[in-house]
């Protein structure tokens, strides 16, 4: 596996392979922002379409009489909306680029948790599947995410967005402190 | 028309939402990591120019006219909490939920696993949310209230203090990596 992907990015040609500026990346997103705000008239948001759709992977665990009566999807019931279709949208825009660039390659543990936790891929596929169990409560929790209210309510000087941005960050590096130190 | 602006208009935001992302570098979860190890400072370009030019135009959107505010509720005990879930679940996962979708279509198959647990994470949070209504959600709950609102520091003077701190954290940012370059 690990001979596929870096052939692959290896063949890949240097000059495909520069990132745009984290600075122009930033003023595009605030861009796309004033269309969703203006013509859509719905800020850039993940989480509240994700969890739409999650209702779904709960019909067969939890039953369609219990998702039915369930009072937060009641409130968020699953339809094609805006937002869930915007959901559609971010992998098809990530899969261009990532093949534009050259840069589409096979990845099962990343390089920063292999040097830290070794190269399982079971502890890291664990890893993963709690940590987003615990991201999607939290954003739930929170009422939004990264884009919603880190983006989209900061933007806004929303009160709630600036805590949420504060804490996550605040929290974040004190749990990555702890998971990194060094030994 | 309508099915073209209700299908097709939000894919292709969150096309081109997912395209910025993955040139931005932030589907990839290393450069995550690494801006909670304060290693990498992608993430806090991304995010801070983001806000900073989507702000300026939403607010002169706001003054013309031509869109509102979509502030979500600060129910500060949640916020906070949510938040700080968010957080270590960030560093956990390696990705915020709408930077997972983007890296799962550039190949990242722990991502994919990482979404799995997302969507049981919704579902524990559809499960638990008549109890947190009763208990979490209502605690010290302020409303959509705005930085300016509570401050009576007008949207303006906001950004520029934004704008101005961005500045002055990016230039010092820059000339750290510069240096470590050199070295």
């Amino acid at each position: 596996m690990t001979t596929i992907t870096e052939s692959y990015v290896r063949e890949a040609p240097r000059t495909a392979r520069i990132d745009w500026s984290p600075y122009l990346v930033g003023a595009g997103i605030g861009l796309l922002s004033w269309i969703a705000f203006a013509v859509f008239g719905d800020p850039l948001g993940v989480t509240t379409a994700y969890s739409r759709v999650a209702s779904l992977f709960a019909v067969p665990m939890i039953g369609p009489e219990a998702v039915a009566q369930n009072s937060y999807w009641k409130s968020m019931p699953l339809k094609w909306d805006y937002g869930v279709w915007f959901l559609v949208g971010i992998p098809a825009g990530a899969f261009i680029a990532a093949v534009m660039s050259g840069t589409w390659r096979l990845e099962l543990v990343p390089d920063v948790w292999k040097e830290r936790f070794g190269p399982s891929i079971a502890k890291r596929f664990v890893g993963a599947f709690f940590g987003g169990i615990v991201i999607m409560y939290g954003a739930r929790l929170a009422g939004g995410c990264t884009s919603g209210h880190g983006i989209s309510g900061g933007l806004q000087l929303a009160v709630s967005s600036w805590v949420f941005l504060a804490v996550m960050f605040g929290t974040g590096l004190g749990i990555s402190a702890l998971m990194f130190r060094k030994r | 028309m309508t099915a073209m602006m209700t299908i097709l208009g939000p894919v292709l935001m969150g096309a081109a939402f997912g395209f910025l992302l993955q040139r931005g570098k932030v589907t990839n979860c290393n450069v995550i990591e690494n801006q909670f190890r304060l290693r990498d400072f992608t993430v806090l370009k991304v995010m801070g120019t983001a806000i900073v030019v989507g702000g300026l135009g939403v607010l002169l959107l706001v003054d013309t006219g031509n869109t509102k505010y979509y502030v979500k509720d600060a129910n500060m005990l949640a916020v906070a909490l949510g938040a700080a879930l968010f957080g270590v679940g960030m560093v956990v996962y390696g990705y915020c939920p709408g930077t997972a979708l983007g890296a799962i279509a550039t190949g990242s198959v722990h991502a994919l696993v990482g979404a799995l647990g997302m969507v049981a994470g919704a579902i524990l949070y559809a499960l638990s949310f008549d109890w947190l209504k009763a208990h979490v959600l209502n605690i010290w709950a302020l409303g959509k209230v705005r930085l300016p609102d509570v401050t009576n520091v007008p949207d303006l003077a906001w950004f520029a203090a934004l704008a101005v701190g961005a500045v002055l954290f990016f230039w010092w940012v820059e000339s750290a990596e510069a240096k470590q370059k050199r070295r």
